[in-house]
């Protein structure tokens, strides 16, 4: 820095933060007007200041032919903590035993795994639901949660942080007696911990975001979550209460965004590290 | 308090062996540095007493029993690593506690252990810290403190000051030593610096591609090095060598540049023509005006000495460490005293010693 | 790449991998295996009895003039959705790779929408494009443009690009910030010596270095753009007006799902999963090369 101001720089990234904000703004301030005047199109940016109840209004009643803001919430918080924890417990599992051990059928193990990468749930879709309803895991909570909890993406990447543990390290261990399972309580998760925090924010913001699999195999409207929950507002456009949605919209983009945010350092590290 | 016996241990990996065999025997409390050039297998040979590597033959005996078949925790030794794997999450005081911990002694045992051995190395204010707010010196203390508080039979060193600047290389290398005579462990310790080697160790042991070359007190190792490797890795500079034949009815060497020295210490066996690789090393190499005439090409002042580097009127290379106030300009004349010659087999690189 | 050091045992690690072999073989395996099976099946028209047909329905799909339509449309979709917010996101990335005052507050502000789901994107986006209600679709018409992207497919297209590309800029941009910042400063400052400026010095310095990231983007975005997307579009356009934004993600849903057409459906979900297959290995064997450098 030379004390001058580098205005293109600044010029240029204020226009992308807003193309990114004016979406989201026009959103939350919109959400405090009148559906009325939405619906004769006078949607503005200007945020009426009496209108803020809307969003207390949506947490507990929704809108017209959806549930209750509050409960799709739960539902999506409780999926994709599930989703991220479940991910997260099984993959360092099994990425710790095929980095750590030799055993017989382990490079089949390891492929099969990450297989996987290759069957996202939008090529499998019809399948995979007759499977669900012979597991009659349809509309359960376990249904929404189990099958996507087993990806390769995140086994990966815990293969390649365990890869990349120093072998002096667990060395050092065995000198000083530890065990297998003693070292990946003791050394390799906290050794780990950045990756760790970092694919949590991954994952969550993966499960919070889910659409199709919701839609698929959760047909019950109390299981339903807050993005199934908008797109269902939406669909019925001849009396939609525009202020409802546009609450609801921002609902459903906080809790993932702040996670984003708050964790955003470990979060892009693990991103750009993992993923190459 | 230990003795370590080594029968024939001998390691592959895969169809490639890389340690053909080492017998060795270590009396209790004595220090053994093992050196070699990169490659010769001398790492490979203390992960194998470590139990970190499972030995293809032979036997490990530590202390009456044979550890061979065991895990590294059920052998009681600690290991110093080269980048002293320290473990980055925990503090220095857990770093050092762990493997007190594992063995179940009490928070009140391990904490007066830790507080000694810290005091010990003075690392009694860094106890709190994490290993990355420490300086390289300080990493390498912990990491010995770590091996320290175990009380292990067999401390293990692998190359525990490569990392270090020149100068705390030199602090540290006086240390350890204090450090390892004063608690009296058995002690294996890996390096390729030839000058660790001398100043360490109680005994050398040279291995060169895998095979132990010469097993010897460091003293030893230099005035009667085993072969032509041993003669040119250990010293500094290297010594020199010249090409001959044995002559005068094994009494004398008939050097190839047309210099004929007989032997101080008795005749060598074999015919006369036998080849010969005579060693001298640069430091024995006599200036003498009747001698043969150096051309010189380099000139390394050490301070003060000076390292002339030059060419035999054959075009053989030649390095000779005069004082600093006999260093020539373009050529001095040299000669061999017969008392410090080093006389090997040209084709073995054996040493031959004097018959009588 | 494996570990020099490693632990003895054999029950202990394959306990340890068993929970995630479970659920893949339950849950991609043996659906995947399904569905290549359903895709040589055919039902009768009742649905009593199935008998095996071969590539019959590969057939049928590829001479489908719809389906044929939809590949089109798709690849018309990925290349516009891919090519916008790599674009968008790499002229970013250079500027947030300067040193300027508050670089990690503008950081901040444009990795964010990483968080946005697809089909809430896509929310948004209605209320800024919708021809009656939304800021600028009202502003559009107003001003002349017959904008109705519910009537019109073209327009229609063009917002499911717009929304779907917004979302992902802010990945690509993560993604070519830390590959910019991985060039080495001294190796930009050799090309500074070499008298090498402004776009000249990015077009022969900087981007080759950058290529890496950008091939690696390129697969992602690919992938993204073809599955990811299938929230933005059914909550903006649910495949129409006709089917003029239906990808092949929306048909196999809409045939399979909403039709229950469980042979073509199979089909279309191989033809998608040979898709995924292919655009996996071009990641990985570029991985690979990679990780050999």
């Amino acid at each position: 820095m030379n004390g001058r101001i580098d205005w293109p720089a600044h010029v240029m990234l204020g226009l992308g933060v807003l193309l990114f904000i004016l979406p989201i703004w026009l959103v939350l301030a919109g959400a405090t007007l009148d559906p009325a005047a939405i619906a004769r199109g006078e949607l503005s940016l200007v945020p009426r200041l009496d209108g803020w109840g809307v969003y207390a209004a949506v947490l507990a009643e929704g809108a017209p032919g959806a549930q209750p803001v509050g409960r799709m919430l739960l539902v999506s918080a409780g999926m994709a903590l599930a989703i991220a924890a479940g991910k997260i417990v099984i993959s360092i599992l099994s990425a710790y035993a095929v980095t750590f051990f030799r055993f017989p059928f382990r490079m089949t193990a390891f492929w099969t795994i990450f297989i996987t990468l290759m069957l996202p749930v939008e090529v499998r879709i019809m399948p995979t639901y007759s499977v669900m309803s012979d597991l009659s895991l349809i509309n359960t909570f376990p249904g929404l949660t189990v099958p996507l909890i087993a990806s390769a993406t995140a086994t990966l990447l815990f293969r390649q942080t365990f890869l990349a543990v120093p072998d002096e390290l667990v060395e050092a261990a065995r000198m000083d007696g530890a065990g297998p399972l003693r070292f990946l309580k003791d050394i390799l998760i906290p050794v780990s911990a950045a990756n760790l925090a970092a694919l949590f924010v991954i994952l969550f913001v993966y499960g919070w975001n889910q659409y199709l699999w919701p839609l698929l195999v959760a047909t019950n409207p109390r299981l339903d979550t807050i993005v199934i929950g908008i797109v269902k507002m939406i669909g019925t456009e001849t009396q939609t209460e525009w202020n409802r949605v546009m609450a609801t919209a921002v609902l459903a983009l906080l809790p993932p965004v702040a996670v984003v945010v708050l964790m955003q350092r470990w979060f892009v590290k693990g991103l750009t590290e993992g993923e190459k | 308090m230990a003795t370590l016996l080594l029968e024939d241990l001998r390691k592959s990996f895969g169809s490639t062996p890389v340690l053909h065999g080492i017998d060795l025997a270590l009396a209790s409390g004595e220090m053994l540095v093992i050196v070699g050039a990169s490659g010769c297998g001398k790492s490979t040979l203390l992960r194998l007493v470590a139990g970190l590597e499972v030995p293809t033959a032979g036997r490990i005996v530590l202390d009456g029993r044979d550890v061979a078949g065991l895990d590294p925790a059920a052998r009681d030794i600690a290991m110093v690593f080269q980048n002293y794997a320290l473990y980055p999450h925990m503090t220095v005081f857990e770093n050092m506690a762990y493997g007190l911990r594992i063995r179940g002694l009490t928070r009140d045992a391990i904490r007066k252990r830790v507080g000694e051995v810290a005091e010990l190395l003075g690392l009694g204010g860094l106890l709190a810290r994490k290993p990355r707010q420490l300086s390289g010196g300080q990493r390498q203390r912990v990491a010995m403190g770590r091996a320290i508080v175990r009380e292990p039979k067999l401390f293990l060193f692998d190359e525990p000051l490569s990392n270090l600047d020149a100068k705390l290389r030199v602090t540290m290398r006086a240390e350890i030593r204090r450090l390892q005579r004063r608690m009296g462990v058995t002690s294996l310790y890996v390096t390729h610096d030839q000058v660790e080697a001398m100043t360490l160790g109680d005994r050398l042991l040279v291995l060169h591609l895998g095979r132990p070359v010469q097993f010897a007190t460091p003293m030893e190792v230099f005035e009667r090095p085993a072969d032509t490797y041993v003669a040119g890795f250990i010293g500094a500079p290297a010594m020199n060598f010249l090409a001959g034949r044995l002559g005068h009815g094994g009494s004398a060497v008939e050097l190839d540049i047309g210099v004929t020295i007989p032997f101080a210490d008795g005749r060598r066996p074999g015919p006369d023509g036998r080849k010969l690789t005579i060693g001298i090393r640069p430091e024995h190499v006599q200036p003498d005006p009747a001698g043969l005439a150096l051309q010189v090409d380099l000139l390394e002042p050490l301070g003060s000495e000076t390292v002339v580097i030059g060419r035999l009127p054959g075009g053989e290379m030649l390095s000779v460490k005069v004082a600093k106030a006999d260093a020539p300009t373009e050529a001095m004349q040299v000669s061999f005293p017969a008392a410090h010659i080093h006389v090997f087999d040209a084709e073995a690189g054996l040493r031959l010693d004097a018959t009588a | 790449m494996e570990r020099r050091t490693i632990f003895p045992g054999i029950a202990l690690p394959m306990l340890l991998v068993l929970p995630q072999l479970l659920l893949t073989v339950v849950f991609f395996l043996w659906p995947a295996g399904q569905a290549i099976w359903s895709s040589m099946t055919r039902a009768d028209p009742f649905g009593i009895r199935t008998q095996f047909v071969g590539l019959e329905n590969f057939a049928d799909l590829f001479s489908d003039p719809l389906y044929v339509d939809s590949i089109g449309r798709t690849v018309v979709f990925c290349a516009a959705v891919t090519a916008l917010s790599m674009g968008l996101a790499l002229l970013l990335a250079v500027y947030a790779d300067r040193e300027i005052r508050g670089r990690g507050f503008y950081r901040i502000l444009l990795i964010w929408p990483y968080a946005v789901a697809p089909a809430v994107s896509a929310v948004l986006w209605i209320l800024l494009l919708h021809p009656q209600i939304g800021l600028v679709g009202r502003w559009l018409n107003r001003a002349g443009v017959q904008w109705n992207y519910k009537l019109d497919g073209t327009q229609a297209m063009l917002v499911v690009i717009v929304a779907s590309a917004w979302k992902q800029v802010s990945y690509n941009f993560i993604f070519l910030l830390a590959g910019l910042q991985s060039i080495p400063r001294a190796v930009i400052e050799a090309a500074r010596m070499d008298g090498a400026k402004g776009w000249f010095r990015f077009r022969t310095v900087v981007l080759p270095l950058l290529m890496p990231t950008v091939f690696f983007l390129l697969v992602v975005n690919l992938v993204y753009s073809a599955f990811d997307t299938f929230g933005t579009i059914q909550a903006l356009t649910q495949g129409g007006p006709g089917k003029a934004t239906e990808t092949l993600v929306v048909k196999v849903y809409r045939d399979g799902v909403v039709n229950l057409d469980i042979g073509s459906s199979a089909a279309q979900s191989v033809v998608l999963m040979l898709g995924v297959i292919v655009l996996t290995v071009l990641q990985f064997r570029f991985l690979g090369r990679k990780v050999a450098e």
